[in-house]
């Protein structure tokens, strides 16, 4: 596969503040790349770099191994689906689909054909003289996407574009973001604070806090092997423990030692351990490696997810088998469901469930639909 | 359950009407009412008998000089629509580019400027035109300083530039702000998005601000051409007397005691100015749907 776009000791600071943090990364051509990470993190002021409209205090944006750190955003052949659309209210939806072809003054027949085509692969053909303040958030969507793509950009960047839709639409809309993906052959980058999102659309996914990049993996690696309590803790949920790396394929946490299957750490090393919530088995608490108290059950339609106090430290546990609130219960954990990260910045900060509640959880939502801080 | 709601809804529909009553009383009252008047008088007699004979006079008067047969009121009236027009313009050259420059400065530059705009309007506009008339006239203070430069002296008071210059300095603000309104709310992400999508600076004028400012415009030039196509007052001071406008032909007439006229001459100009209007909305409405549908 071919670099597209590579992105050198990239540093970006704005009033002082730090966003971007020595940022390296390598974009391949045909590729859905997510960045994926909470508000504030620096995903939108890399997306933005990458459009043009932010220039990098220090480093390189190579793009197909040019530089073009000072080359305007209409010169670049790059197009972006924006957070909340932009699309032009003086328009119509043809008008708006055509207007890039319409500044590089394509004959009119050529125009309509392609725009024509567009509508189609969006699925609004029949929406073509429509005002935009007559359409639907998904339609807006949509006209959005025909627009960015209809110049054949090499590269599509998209900013949180389904954010403002509704689950259902929002699913869909993932689905078919894909699908335009594979049948274009463009490069998609995607900006996003959802995980599952990401999981599920992507090829490759960034994951960033605090102006760095934390970890670049397929969505299996670093739902599978983190780096560190921070994405760990990011993607998906998480029991993170302080533990003791015995030796190769054992390590001992919670006052037991357990076999795994992780190498290659020094004997003795302090490290984080991660057990995700589906791969622990309740079983009978004499049959258990670990036992401990059931403080609380919630009902999540698929699932129980358990909270389990454990000496202290309170797992999080999803399972099909029903539990009482106050039973002593069992708790067994295979080998390959143990994964071991060096110690971090993170360790400590996340993946201990005391302060757990779904309410609180849903209180914080809205926080996260926020627009992040911009320039 | 149903019915609760309709009820509810319609209980609020009441509230709205009656918290609408007094505006609506208000303009009743004070819009409504003196039109009809003025229609009423427009086409009656002193005996108050209907007659279209105010309008007719409006029309057909004529004045014969040297031999020259000149129809008197529309010839008024297409100096008075010349000279609004021209002052029209000139706001929209000078107040276009203005009204640009104060909605991208920072946020002090803008307020500054707001205010440099908006104190002339404080002063009482009499004051502002007789300020003009020392300014403008042959031995007034342009005069002086052209001397003072070793330049040649100027005659501009009477002159139909002078009374352009008046209704210009008048009337800009009314064509800066609408604008400038417009040009501020203006969503920065649009902007964005036509550079993103390869429009250079000029592009994303041409293609985006401009079309989008144009409810502005409109706005900007309404409020400058009524006032300036209906003044009488600038005319008579900067004008010295020699350019008789609509205004000053409506204005004797009342002052003359002949009201039907006055009445007629208004109620001309006003459908004059509502044709005119109402073309303008559709010249934007067509520029601001933009090319092909």
């Amino acid at each position: 596969m071919e670099k597209i776009i590579e992105l050198k000791h990239i540093s970006k600071s704005f009033d002082g503040e730090k966003v971007l943090d020595n940022i390296n990364l390598d974009i391949y051509d045909n590729e859905f790349l997510t960045l994926l990470g909470p508000s504030g993190c620096g995903k939108t002021t890399t997306l933005r770099m990458i459009g043009g409209f932010v220039q990098p205090d220090e480093g390189d944006v190579i793009f197909m191994g040019e530089k073009i750190n000072n080359v305007p955003p209409h010169k670049r052949n790059v197009n972006t689906v924006f957070q909340k659309y932009a699309l032009f209210p003086h328009l119509n939806v043809f008008e708006n689909v055509a207007f890039p072809l319409r500044e590089r003054k394509v004959p009119k027949a050529e125009i309509n054909e392609k725009v024509n085509e567009m509508l189609q692969l969006v699925k609004l053909p029949q929406l073509a003289t429509r005002r935009i303040n007559e359409l639907s958030g998904g339609q807006q969507q949509r006209v959005a996407i025909a627009r960015a793509l209809i110049a054949h950009p090499k590269v599509l960047l998209l900013d949180e574009p389904l954010g403002a839709l509704d689950l259902k639409l929002r699913k869909d809309m993932q689905q078919e973001l894909k699908k335009i993906q594979k049948a274009t052959g463009i490069t998609f980058i995607f900006v996003t604070h959802d995980q599952e999102e990401a999981l599920t659309m992507s090829d490759t996914v960034v994951v960033m806090s605090e102006g760095r990049i934390q970890q670049i993996g397929s969505p299996t690696d670093v739902y599978n092997e983190p780096k560190n309590a921070f994405v760990a803790d990011f993607i998906g949920e998480s029991n993170i423990l302080d533990g003791v790396f015995l030796e190769d394929r054992l390590v001992r946490f919670s006052g037991q030692t357990f076999k795994c299957v992780d190498t290659g750490f020094a004997s003795g090393e302090k490290v984080d351990v991660v057990v995700r919530p589906e791969d622990v088995d309740i079983v009978p608490q004499e049959k258990g490696q670990l036992k401990g108290v059931v403080t609380s059950v919630t009902f999540m339609g698929v699932h129980y997810e358990v909270i389990v106090d454990i000496g202290g430290f309170k797992w999080m546990i999803q399972t099909t088998d029903f539990v009482n609130t106050g039973e002593t219960i069992g708790l067994s954990i295979d080998p390959d469901a143990i994964h071991i990260m060096k110690k971090s910045e993170y360790s400590g900060l996340y993946g201990d469930y005391s302060s757990f509640s779904n309410e609180l959880d849903q209180l914080d939502a809205p926080m996260e639909q926020k627009p992040e801080a911009e320039e | 359950m149903t019915i609760a709601k309709n009820e509810s809804r319609r209980t609020r529909r009441g509230w709205s009407d009656l918290v609408l009553a007094p505006y609506s009383f208000w303009s009743a009252l004070f819009i409504v009412v003196p039109l009809a008047f003025v229609a009423y008088y427009a086409f009656t007699d002193n005996n108050f008998q209907f007659t279209t004979e105010n309008i007719t006079r409006f029309f057909t008067t004529v004045n014969e000089r040297d031999g020259v047969t000149t129809y008197t009121y529309l010839l008024i009236f297409w100096r008075s629509l010349k000279l609004a027009l021209i002052s029209t313009v000139i706001c929209l050259l000078l107040g276009y580019p203005t009204a640009y420059i104060m909605a991208n400065a920072g946020d002090r530059a803008q307020k500054i400027m707001l205010t440099l705009i908006m104190i002339p309007m404080w002063m009482n506009f009499l004051i502002r035109t007789y300020a003009w008339m020392t300014i403008l006239q042959d031995k007034g203070i342009l005069n002086g300083f052209l001397t003072s430069l070793g330049l040649e002296k100027i005659h501009i008071i009477g002159t139909e530039s002078a009374v352009i210059i008046g209704m210009v300095y008048d009337y800009l603000p009314y064509m800066v702000l609408p604008i400038y309104s417009v040009m501020a709310k203006m969503d920065v992400k649009l902007l964005e998005a036509a550079r993103d999508l390869g429009c250079g600076s000029f592009s994303v004028f041409k293609r985006v601000i401009f079309p989008l400012s144009l409810p502005g415009v409109t706005n900007g030039i309404t409020m400058v051409l009524i006032p300036s196509i209906s003044t009488f007052y600038i005319s008579q001071k900067l004008g010295s007397g020699k350019f008789f406008l609509i205004g000053d032909a409506i204005e004797g007439q009342y002052v003359a005691n002949n009201l039907h006229f006055a009445a007629a001459m208004a109620f001309i100009l006003m459908v004059v100015l509502l044709i005119f209007m109402e073309l303008l909305k559709c010249f934007t409405a067509h520029l601001y749907g933009g090319g092909q549908k």
